[in-house]
């Protein structure tokens, strides 16, 4: 009971809390819940990007791309190591992703059609979770919050790049611009509902306001998205696919209902490719099973020669 | 000039063919470190095929993408050793083994190319290139020497892919004129120290059987049926918009 209020009130201090401190069970438990998913986030958002490498319409977008999705492989280890130190394990957390058990961003659900859906996906989702990422780069988690600030660095070159592409193809041929605009009218909603569902049905969003783990709602953190990207698109000269849009007297931009039913059904895999993405990493898990045994197999032959 | 573009043209080929087949690895590779290393050693390709076709343009070749996106088969010149499908991880650590151990050596005697701009190509990749035969190296090693599957699939990747290395030290039409004037590295030269890399990196360290090497070799103006599928995907976006002239 003192180690909690002394904990609390480094909390309320804004003091970071670092690995080998004094937490509750269910900071641990909250944090492990959160950084995994944020990493297993990464590391499915590899796939629907990784499927357009090989069909990048120049040398450059090809080369962009490849580093991208690099960095989203690097993302998923950088967020997997804050999960170690938490006492979680990379094989713990690899097989609750494989077997269903672990949830990942539902966005990467959606299906990339174009290759306007890359410079989309760098635009919009990355966009997303930069508003989250700057957010959770304040966090009362020591680890987690430097992870955050890293990745969100990294994040805002493949956000700009994303922006930039859809920019010119939009300015480009009747057909690049028009594969920009239909990109943009299958990802805008899936965007926003990736920031999560509204407030009051947000089951953790309490006990993580609570311990500086989470400093802005759902909702806060919407708002400050759609401020930032729907004058952008506009002035691309491209046209958002909500009626309802609009700005207050404030000047916030107030969008139109989002299908929620729709958010909870791709995340429960009734719709989108939930049974695509993870067949794929498992898949990829288990052609690499021989690989991994190798490299043990090896290791343990080198730590014997070594002893030797 | 013609030779040296076509030498330009056929490093790039490879590069490029290459880098297709490492970048169907992407988030399928067997751990998430190997996806990075991999992702990282198919951008350097690109940038190598970057240059060598933007110093080609300066002789006179065409734009890059162009090149890249806009020849068929009938004119790409790659190795048979590039365009086979990806494999199995041993099949590409192997190829990319046979390939970076090729390509390491002949950048390092391009450096003292007497042609300034070749040169400097080659100081910048062949640095990146040593790195890449590190890593692959490393990793024929671990699975020669790891479990008995392993090294199963490791001897049949090399037995293979053996053949097919050969294709690497071919000259281009024109070379032997621009070897004798210290142009291009002698490709008998290289292919000599390459032999002796890789056998004592193959059979020495790592215990595997060379296969005998073929008495023929097909040119690099014929391909094998993968080929035409991989061009097919790779350009398809491209060509889709034929207008583009921004990407």
């Amino acid at each position: 009971a003192e180690q909690h209020a002394h904990f609390e009130a480094r909390i309320a201090r804004g003091e970071k809390i670092e690995a080998g401190d004094w937490m509750p069970a269910e900071y641990r438990r909250q944090l492990i819940r959160m950084i995994s998913q944020h990493a297993h986030s990464e590391v499915v958002g590899m796939l629907p990007e990784g499927e357009w490498i090989t069909r990048a319409p120049s040398l450059k977008r090809k080369t962009i791309l490849m580093a991208k999705v690099q960095d989203e492989a690097g993302h998923g280890q950088y967020l997997y190591h804050a999960a170690e130190t938490l006492g979680a394990t990379r094989e713990d957390m690899l097989q609750a992703l494989l077997s269903g058990k672990a949830k990942y961003s539902s966005i990467f659900n959606y299906p990339t059609h174009t290759w306007a859906d890359v410079g989309m996906i760098g635009w919009l989702v990355d966009g997303a979770a930069i508003k989250n990422q700057t957010m959770l780069a304040g966090c009362s988690y020591g680890p987690y919050s430097r992870a955050m600030v890293r990745i969100c660095s990294e994040e805002t070159f493949h956000h700009k790049q994303g922006k930039e592409m859809i920019v010119a193809y939009a300015q480009g041929t009747p057909e690049q611009r028009a594969m920009a605009q239909d990109a943009l009218n299958r990802w805008w909603w899936p965007a926003m509902m990736m920031l999560g569902p509204h407030d009051a049905d947000s089951p953790n969003s309490g006990v993580l306001t609570k311990w500086g783990i989470k400093l802005k709602s759902n909702d806060e953190v919407r708002q400050e998205f759609i401020n930032e990207h729907v004058p952008e698109l506009l002035e691309a000269g491209l046209t958002i696919p909500d009626p309802d849009l609009h700005q207050d007297e404030q000047g916030n931009w107030r969008h139109g209902p989002i299908q929620w039913d729709e958010f909870w059904a791709v995340i429960r895999g009734e719709q989108g490719l939930n049974k695509e993405r993870l067949g794929a990493r498992q898949q990829a898990h288990d052609d690499g099973a021989w690989v991994r045994d190798a490299l043990q197999a090896y290791a343990d032959r080198q730590r014997a020669v070594a002893a030797d | 000039t013609q030779a040296l573009l076509l030498k330009l043209t056929v490093l790039a080929d490879d590069e490029i063919i290459l880098a297709h087949r490492n970048g169907e690895w992407t988030g399928h590779a067997p751990i998430l470190e190997e996806d990075i290393a991999l992702a990282n050693i198919a951008q350097d390709e690109l940038g190598h095929a970057g240059l060598y076709l933007s110093l080609a343009q300066t002789l006179g070749g065409s734009d890059p993408d162009r090149v890249a996106f806009w020849r068929g088969p009938d004119d790409y010149r790659n190795t048979r050793l590039v365009e086979l499908p990806k494999g199995d991880w041993a099949f590409t650590m192997v190829r990319q083994f046979l390939y970076d151990t090729s390509e390491a050596l002949w950048l390092e005697a391009a450096t003292r190319s007497t042609y300034a701009p070749l040169a400097e190509i080659a100081a910048k990749a062949v640095r990146e290139e040593k790195f890449h035969v590190q890593h692959t190296a490393l990793w024929v090693e671990r699975l020669a020497l790891g479990t008995p599957e392993s090294e199963r699939r490791t001897q049949a990747a090399l037995t293979e892919l053996w053949p097919h290395a050969a294709q690497l030290f071919q000259p281009v039409e024109g070379e032997a004129a621009l070897t004798a004037s210290g142009i291009l590295p002698d490709l008998n030269a290289v292919h000599a120290r390459w032999t002796d890399l890789v056998t004592r990196h193959l059979v020495d360290k790592c215990g595997l059987t060379l296969p005998d090497a073929p008495t023929t070799q097909p040119g690099r103006d014929t391909h094998t049926h993968h080929l035409a599928p991989l061009l097919e995907e790779m350009q398809s976006v491209a060509r889709q918009h034929p207008d583009a002239e921004v990407w």
